[in-house]
């Protein structure tokens, strides 16, 4: 098959390339480039956009001996992926841009144009397996990236290849190094790329401006302190508060919202933040169709986030997951994603979270 | 063999210029040595220098060995730059074409960020030429405050070729020195350093046949210059380094024969591009051909292919072989769309739809054919996979 390697200059992408070469593949790599400005964005830090990452893709596809080309995604980019996310915080929910990426960027615009130049087939270095067609778990726990692959539809999996997903990292490590290729030891990305020192809070005030405002307690109503701009708090954060006054029982206290409509954060106790109902959408069956209208199935709430038995129900473009045991840290913006074992089945936006104590019995 | 059509970027070494490398290669001696050794590297340099100064209308004193276009660009534009501002502090002003090359347009940039410096960018027309009332304009303005005027002879990415002489007598009018960026005209159109006019000139080894890492500025004796290499002086003190033996040899066989059988080759190479022009226009009825339809390089065809992504055609020819270029290299690789399209009327649209091809000394008619067979299925392809790029 004629098969795009999407090398971002990282192990993973370059095992990944290597091993769709040695399957056979006419294989051709893309490094795609995704900042306007690429030596500036970033100094140091890892991420995925840099002139130096973009040098290691194309040295490593030298290795392989593979064409290499560099495309130019820096526009569509910006329009999909980093507006969103400072809209979406604008809007006081979470983003996930790893997700955003793969849904518009990577298995959309890169997709797209791989099968109109006449490729069959896209091959990315996620840690995920495609199990008959059906996107599955990583058998490296740690490094499963199945989560912000759930936005993939079955057509767009369709043209997919993740060939990493039966190794560990270590494995892929080890065996970038036994095939003479120069990342083997680069370190990973953990931050969002697009965000050069990793300061997320400084990156979103300089694009939504900051004006302080108001801590304000949820169940009092008693503002207790302030806070420096509400943009880049998220759900369930405990630190970064500096409030001076303790609860009465001396507990800590986690931010439960973010209103951006009147810039305020607010906060309660820990359980207050349990959460037992989860209403997503729109939802995308991943794995080809809904497996009934009800079911059950466990979900997961956050990327690296535990998994929880849950209820779901259907409703057209909108699912509702009742969970079994409440979880905490559950954020409006980042994906609800509903797995049989370690098979997807699909995801959706979270769009509302219920506390366990507002549930009606 | 491939269809290797990037001459423009770099060409074939002839033979004449490996054997004459190769044989110096094998020689020691650091030309500025007393003992034999370097006496006879010393003949060799200044062998090459005389023969360099012969084919381009030189004086051998006038030849500064450098390595390459880039840094002879560089030393030119800073250094005439630095010594002009220190003769007379008003002299702060670069005078330069818009469709330069980044040898020349980023070194520009730069004295205007670290030096203090303001720059004039010349209009070009639709063809890509400055016309000399717009350069006579920009001095009149103020002519006090000029350092330089820089006007590349002949472009890289659309060939066009400029009157250089019309545009240096313009230049002298207000006393103020001319630069021309001749890396692409040396060996492909007739190139005179004293007839021209010019008072600095940038050549190049690798566009003609010779080895790459070795050029060389032409310099009039009374043209101040401030080094950019400080060390031994070895070039007038205006370059410093040991000097390239083999690299000079090189270039100065590779220059005398490429000025030496310009013409017939010049004509050969021409027709080809002309063929490999009707062929696309044939075969792709919208694509606009860049540039001017006479005064233009011999090699250089620039086409636009309405609909298409020049990187996604790119990729699609080398696949099937076909070796050419979007315009000039980028940073990191990512096709920005070229300044020169866009001075020439462009929209960022057509100049990130454009491919260069580029024929020399080697091209056949095989190339021709191979190219245009490849591209009416790269172009129907590309067109389908749009402008991906672009937002919506
Ligand atoms: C017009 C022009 N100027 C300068 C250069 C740079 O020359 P060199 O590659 O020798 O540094 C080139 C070639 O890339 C060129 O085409």
């Amino acid at each position: 098959m004629k098969i795009l390697a999407a090398m971002s200059g990282g192990v993973d992408s370059a095992v990944a390339a290597a091993r769709a070469v040695d399957a056979g593949h006419d294989v051709t790599g893309v490094h795609l480039a995704l900042s306007a400005a690429p030596a500036t964005l970033r100094h140091g830090a890892r991420g995925c956009c840099t002139a130096e990452d973009a040098h290691d893709a194309r040295r490593a596809a030298d290795v392989l001996g593979i064409p290499f080309y560099i495309w130019d995604l820096a526009e569509r980019f910006r329009a999909d992926v980093i507006d969103d996310f400072v809209s979406e915080y604008a809007a006081g929910r979470t983003p996930n841009p790893c997700l955003r990426c793969n849904e518009k960027i990577k298995f959309t615009a890169v997709l797209d144009k791989a099968l109109a130049l006449g490729f069959d087939a896209v091959v990315t270095g996620h840690h995920a397996r495609l199990v008959d067609g059906r996107l599955t778990r990583s058998v490296d726990p740690a490094k499963d990236q199945s989560y912000v692959l759930a936005v993939c539809t079955q057509r767009q999996l369709a043209s997919a290849m993740f060939p990493l997903g039966d190794s560990t990292k270590t494995q892929v490590r080890e065996e970038a190094a036994a095939r003479g290729l120069a990342v083997a030891d680069k370190p990973d990305s953990h931050d969002i790329c697009f965000i050069a020192d990793g300061d997320t809070r400084g990156f979103l005030a300089r694009r939504l401006g900051a004006e302080d405002g108001p801590i304000v307690d949820a169940e009092t109503g008693d503002v207790l302190g302030t806070h420096p701009g509400s943009f880049g708090f998220t759900v369930g954060q405990r630190r970064g508060l500096n409030l001076q006054r303790p609860t009465p029982g001396g507990d800590p206290r986690y931010v439960l919202s973010i209103r951006p409509v009147d810039n305020t954060v607010v906060v309660g106790s820990r359980e207050m933040l349990e959460i037992s109902q989860v209403r997503a959408e729109p939802v995308v069956w991943t794995a080809g169709v809904a497996p009934g209208e009800r079911f059950t199935c466990s979900v997961q709430l956050r990327a690296h986030g535990m998994t929880s038995p849950t209820t779901v129900t259907v409703n057209g473009p909108v699912v509702t997951a009742v969970l079994d045991t409440p979880q905490v840290g559950v954020a409006a913006g980042q994906a609800l994603v509903m797995y049989d074992g370690d098979t997807v089945l699909g995801s959706g936006t979270i769009t509302a979270a219920q506390r366990t104590a507002d549930v009606p019995a | 063999m491939m269809p290797y059509l990037d001459h423009a970027a770099t060409t074939p070494m002839l033979a004449e210029a490996i054997t004459a490398v190769s044989r110096a290669m094998g020689q020691v001696g650091n030309p500025s040595s007393l003992h034999g050794a370097g006496r006879a590297a010393r003949r060799s340099i200044e062998e090459s220098r005389e023969l360099l100064a012969a084919s381009l209308g030189a004086r051998p004193s006038e030849v500064i060995l450098t390595a390459g276009g880039t840094e002879s660009d560089n030393l030119a534009v800073k250094g005439i730059f630095w010594a002009r501002r220190a003769a007379d502090p008003r002299r702060r002003r670069v005078i330069a074409s818009s469709i330069e090359h980044h040898a020349v347009m980023d070194a520009v940039e730069w004295l205007v960020e670290h030096e203090g410096a303001d720059v004039t960018w010349l209009p070009v027309d639709a063809h890509g030429l400055v016309a000399p009332a717009a350069l006579r304009a920009a001095l009149a303005r103020n002519p006090e405050s000029v350092a330089l005027v820089t006007v590349m002879w002949a472009n890289n990415e659309v060939g066009t070729v400029q009157s250089i002489n019309e545009l240096a007598a313009v230049a002298h009018e207000y006393d103020v020195p001319m630069h021309t960026d001749a890396v692409q005209a040396v060996g492909a159109v007739p190139v005179d350093f004293a007839a021209s006019g010019v008072d600095a000139l940038t050549m190049t080894g690798h566009k003609l046949g010779g080895p790459p890492g070795a050029g060389a500025l032409l310099l009039r004796r009374d043209i101040a210059c401030v080094p950019l290499l400080h060390g031994g002086g070895q070039e007038r003190e205006v370059r410093s380094g040991t000097l390239n033996v083999p690299g000079a040899v090189g270039l100065a066989v590779a220059t005398s024969l490429a000025v030496e059988r310009r013409e017939v080759v010049a004509a050969r190479v021409a027709a080809l591009r002309d063929a490999i022009v009707d062929g696309v226009l044939a075969a792709v009825p919208d694509a606009r051909l860049h540039g001017h339809p006479t005064a233009r390089l011999p090699g250089i065809a620039n086409l636009t292919f309405p609909g298409c992504e020049g990187d996604a055609l790119l990729m699609l020819l080398d696949a099937r072989g076909v070796e050419c270029s979007t315009g000039s290299a980028c940073s990191a690789g990512v096709a920005q769309p070229s300044h020169v399209l866009i001075a020439l009327g462009a929209t960022p649209a057509q100049a990130r739809g454009s491919l260069r091809f580029s024929l020399g000394h080697d091209s056949t008619a095989a190339d021709v054919d191979a190219a245009v067979a490849a591209i009416v299925p790269a172009v129907e392809r590309a067109r389908r996979a749009g402008l991906t790029s672009v937002v919506s």
